[in-house]
């Protein structure tokens, strides 16, 4: 069977460790009561991999613009592959949404992002309070909406790997075709 | 004694000597003081929501100028109820010991147009510093506006002790900023 593009491989799995790795500090650092510098460290880290997310994601679109994936098992009904189009828009739309609401959501709280404590990126909205907090529940339901869709995604790509064997998941796994 | 041309001038000239000493009012609405510091070179600036400015200042005798700012250190503000409480605890300004931090001066001399050198007392969390600080002065709106900014090490003042010492968290350096506006 055909696979991914090693780009798009390399691009889909660095962007997915980010995700969960960026998703759960966001859960961890917003349990920690108070401030500590762990806090503070968490909140660092978190910007820094949901900017690192953005930028990613762009690289992705390009080349998933340029690069056809490859065609999904002949076997495959048509609700499915309505399904698995219709869940891979959603998760394209918000691996943006996420990262910019949050993006947005730090700038209006007066905090901007310096990108691994080198570099201040764009301060494109002054501080307003009453904007951060209109945003925050925004990001966290984008967030919890995007973890529900990356489970459905994964249950999905297993659902293919051990019930179907159609040998879809190999597509987008790295080393040789399963 | 007859009232003549010289002494109702002597005696406004002694009027506006004594409205001169009289202390410029705050005007809240439109004075500001604020701490700038880096947090993980983050720059961050936040608003002490409740100070109290004294200003003895006038425009033809500036170098007679004295002034005195109360600031309530429990009134740093940085956004969420969380952050302010841990601000004012122990570690940060133990506001409960040390409600306030002072700047008193204690010389005043004008260097240049609208430009004044002030030196004074930094008092905060029971540590005081002499320092000394340019400030810009205008007339606005039938008041005199004080702006200025003061730089300080945030350590000499025991401010952020215990894990907070770290100054890759939250740098030394802080910058005091204010805006006070004043008017008789």
């Amino acid at each position: 069977m055909q696979r991914y593009t090693t780009t798009a491989i390399v691009l889909h799995w660095l962007i997915a460790v980010l995700i969960i790795g960026a998703f759960t500090l966001g859960l961890v650092m917003t349990d920690i009561p108070g401030i500590s510098p762990t806090k503070l460290k968490y909140f660092s880290w978190h910007k820094w991999a949901g900017v690192t997310v953005l930028v990613l994601a762009t690289v992705r679109l390009l080349w998933r613009l340029k690069n056809r994936p490859p065609e999904l098992p002949e076997t495959m009904p048509a609700w499915q592959r309505g399904a698995a189009h219709g869940l891979h828009h959603l998760l394209y739309v918000l691996i943006f949404a996420v990262p910019i609401s949050g993006y947005f959501y730090t700038l209006a709280a007066g905090f901007p992002v310096v990108y691994f404590g080198l570099f201040q990126l764009p301060v494109l909205i002054a501080k307003n309070p009453a904007l951060a907090e209109t945003l925050k529940p925004i990001h966290y339901w984008l967030n919890m909406i995007m973890a529900g869709l990356v489970g459905l995604h994964v249950l999905a790509a297993l659902k293919h790997q051990f019930v179907d064997r159609d040998g879809t998941l190999g597509r987008m796994l790295p080393g040789r075709s399963i | 004694m007859q009232l003549t041309r010289g002494t109702i001038a002597a005696l406004l000239a002694g009027v506006t000597l004594i409205a001169s000493a009289v202390p410029l009012k705050t005007d809240a609405a439109h004075s500001s003081v604020s701490a700038v510091f880096k947090q993980m070179n983050v720059p961050v600036e936040s608003k002490f929501k409740s100070f109290n400015a004294q200003i003895d200042y006038d425009a033809a005798h500036p170098d007679k100028a004295a002034a005195r700012v109360d600031i309530d250190t429990a009134s740093f503000d940085i956004g969420e109820a969380e952050y302010n409480k841990e601000v004012a605890g122990k570690d940060w300004f133990n506001s409960a010991k040390y409600p306030k931090a002072t700047f008193v001066s204690s010389g005043i001399k004008p260097v240049g147009a609208g430009k004044l050198s002030v030196s004074g007392k930094l008092s905060i969390k029971g540590k005081t510093q002499d320092v000394t600080f340019p400030i810009n002065v205008k007339a606005e709106g039938g008041k005199q506006v004080f702006e200025g900014q003061l730089p300080i090490k945030r350590l000499a003042f025991n401010i952020g002790e215990g894990e907070w010492k770290d100054t890759s968290m939250v740098a030394d350096e802080v910058v005091i900023k204010f805006r006070i506006a004043a008017g008789q």
